[in-house]
């Protein structure tokens, strides 16, 4: 089979290229190091059955961070047929430096100028024709995003592809260094090729910088976006939250409860208290992650994670930690995985470690949902968007927190540039391959873990057989009661706890697990733990669950990313010691002060 | 009149020449790929609050460079 592999540098638009391509729907964003990962899918092009390739974003070939090391290693161990070089069309000046070191490797390439559109509206021209001849690889221009130019660069992509034969593997060891004589080259093609007015430049990006990243509205202006984004997110995810578990409720009701009511009395329960129940209230919350997500995309895609990294750098450097950091922080907003995977893009091991360290206290979309599930159920309309917002901020409290009291292990003196690219829209087909991507991953890990979760507890509150469910007989009031002289002084009843428990496989568990353990579900679940617990003991339940151990599969890839069980280890003990700390410290003192 | 200037010494608004990069060879394949190459303009737009990273504009791309980075970058105004 043949191999076509995308290489280009950092954001130049390699993987919006691979999803058309390939039909896939591989995460895009507007910031530079999102894929850092190799991605391949299997597409039928010119009459035979290929192998795409997806690869990180690499400044030069002499590529020495770790997602750029991946690009190094795929070029070394793998032959291939073609490569697909992917610029940005409105900065060739300094993007085909890498077409230059491809070539005197003498790979067969084909020259793809991206974001055609956006250098036709700064009124930049490029004869792709003559560029690609004097270059000595065939060029043209397109627009992967918005699809212009699409089918000719296809024709050439196909053509290209036919005329090739599989590179032998290649060794990067000799030296190619970018030499003068190489960078006269290039000037002189682009001088005769490239046509580029006096005032080219976003003005329209400069304009929103100007608002943007004012030296004293800037932070403020963040904050605000922020809470206006969660505010939105709750106050349009709870009905639609309340409606699907309201259809859900229906279904059980006069579909499921009448078809499973010949069954034995334990298995009934098991398949509609155990199983449905557990596994329903949990997809009830669908809903408030798509919503949230698309949000996520439009902010993603807008550039303006650049400009976060521009305003919080210095404040993140007194805490030994840089802009990126807090850009992962964001990204883990989404999901703790990738934000942790997108570490990779730092050279510095010891500012590498330090963000590792501080991600998994991000907010993550599946904490969010216990969280919306408890403010509603504890809280007024009015004041539950704003109690959410406070947990938010906790996030960044954690990892002020964490961040200095580990930098001195974890040092770091990396110099620091980022591109801060143009403010971009995200496009309605990427916004619907963004929800979809979200349901699928909710569906994946509900197969896996959310169903084997919600029948444990189940198991665990209704053995040994023949007791009242959840009591203080069952296995799992034993397991509350033996835990309970370590957790009650934080607020945390019985019940809580082993939903805590399960919470360590995945966050979802949480809420299902309680759907499971209080024999209820959607809003007579909430109803029934608003008459257990108070609001300080809900307040306090949320930050346990928001700083304790992060999730199993952020875990092993915090393993599987540092390499090293010692610091898997205080990654996980760090974090369930600062939980019970701030837990207990804020529940004695509100009960102290009289709440 | 022209003199040499760091690049931190610069004020938002003003543009100068590179004229060295006196950072270790990883940083300068970086910065060279993100445009900074000797004889080429820039231009500092804007400084991040808290004494914060520069905000730079070489030809069409825009950059963000801590001040200690840049003040290993030697300029020509």
């Amino acid at each position: 089979m043949k191999r076509i592999a995308l290489i280009g540098m950092p954001n130049a638009g390699k993987s919006t290229l691979f999803n058309r391509m390939s039909g896939a729907s591989a995460k895009v964003a507007n910031w530079p190091g999102v894929t850092v990962d190799l991605l391949s899918a299997k597409l039928l092009i010119a009459g035979q059955m290929a192998e795409l390739v997806d690869l990180p974003g690499i400044y030069d070939l002499h590529g020495f961070s770790d997602d750029e090391q991946v690009v190094r290693h795929f070029l070394c161990n793998n032959s291939i047929d073609l490569v697909l070089i992917v610029a940005n069309a409105t900065q060739v000046d300094r993007q085909l430096t890498l077409a230059l070191q491809l070539k005197s490797l003498g790979l067969p390439a084909v020259l793809l100028l991206n974001m055609a559109d956006e250098a036709k509206q700064q009124g930049i021209t490029i004869n792709a024709q003559q560029l690609g001849e004097e270059l000595g690889y065939p060029a043209t221009l397109l627009s992967a995003k918005y699809g212009q130019g699409y089918a000719e660069a296809y024709q050439l992509i196909e053509s290209e592809l036919q005329k090739s034969e599989a590179m032998p593997i290649l060794s990067l060891e000799n030296d190619f260094a970018v030499d003068q004589e190489v960078e006269d080259k290039l000037e002189q093609i682009i001088r005769h090729t490239v046509d580029v007015p006096v005032q080219a430049g976003h003005s329209t990006t400069e304009k929103i910088d100007k608002v943007m990243l004012h030296p004293w509205l800037g932070l403020p202006l963040f904050f605000g976006i922020m809470f206006l984004m969660f505010q939105a997110v709750y106050t349009l995810g709870a009905p639609l939250q309340d409606a699907v578990a309201w259809l859900l409720e229906g279904f059980r009701d006069i579909a499921l409860a009448p078809l499973l009511s010949g069954l034995p009395a334990l298995l009934n329960s098991f398949l509609l208290e155990g199983v449905f129940d557990g596994v329903a209230t949990v997809a009830s919350f669908v809903p408030v992650i798509i919503l949230f997500f698309l949000f996520m995309a439009i902010i993603e895609d807008s550039g303006y994670l650049s400009r976060a990294a521009f305003l919080m750098d210095a404040l993140m450097t007194k805490m030994g930690l840089d802009g990126r950091s807090f850009v992962m922080l964001l990204m883990g907003f989404g999901c703790n995985v990738p934000a942790l995977m997108g570490t990779r893009t730092m050279r510095s091991r010891g500012l590498r470690l330090l963000t590792m360290m501080v991600i998994p206290f991000s907010l993550c979309s599946a904490r969010l949902q216990v969280f919306v599930f408890m403010t509603t159920a504890l809280f007024a309309p009015s004041q539950a968007p704003l109690v959410l917002f406070s947990l938010y901020l906790m996030t960044f409290v954690t990892v002020i927190i964490t961040a200095l009291l580990f930098k001195g292990q974890f040092n770091s003196q990396e110099p620091f540039a980022l591109e801060l690219p143009p403010y971009r829209f995200p496009t309605t087909r990427q916004m619907i391959l963004r929800g979809w991507h979200e349901i699928r991953h909710f569906l994946r890990r509900a197969t896996k873990f959310i169903t084997i979760g919600v029948v444990l507890v189940w198991i665990l509150t209704h053995m040994p057989f023949g007791v009242e469910p959840a009591s203080a007989a069952s296995w799992s009031g034993w397991i509350g009661e033996f835990m309970s002289p370590i957790l009650s002084p934080a607020g945390i009843n019985p019940e809580l706890t082993v939903a805590l428990i399960f919470g360590f496989v995945a966050k979802e568990i949480v809420i299902g697990a309680l759907a499971v353990i209080y024999g209820l579900e959607g809003s007579s679940l909430m109803q029934g733990i608003a008459q257990q617990i108070d609001w300080v003991q809900a307040y306090s339940f949320m930050l346990f669950t928001l700083i304790y151990t992060p999730c199993l599969a952020t875990i092993a890839t915090l393993r599987a990313e540092a390499k090293s069980g010692w610091y898997t280890a205080l990654s996980l003990a760090w974090p369930l010691t600062l939980a019970w700390s701030v837990s207990t410290a804020f529940y004695q003192s509100a009960r102290y002060l009289g709440y | 009149m022209t003199t040499l200037y760091s690049l931190s010494a610069l004020s938002p608004g003003q543009s100068a020449t590179v004229q060295a990069l006196h950072v270790d060879s990883g940083f300068q394949f970086r910065l060279n790929a993100l445009g900074f190459r000797v004889g080429k303009t820039l231009e500092l737009i804007r400084i991040a609050p808290f004494n914060g990273p520069l905000h730079l504009k070489l030809g069409n791309t825009e950059v963000m460079l801590r001040r200690q980075d840049a003040a290993n970058i030697e300029v020509l105004m």
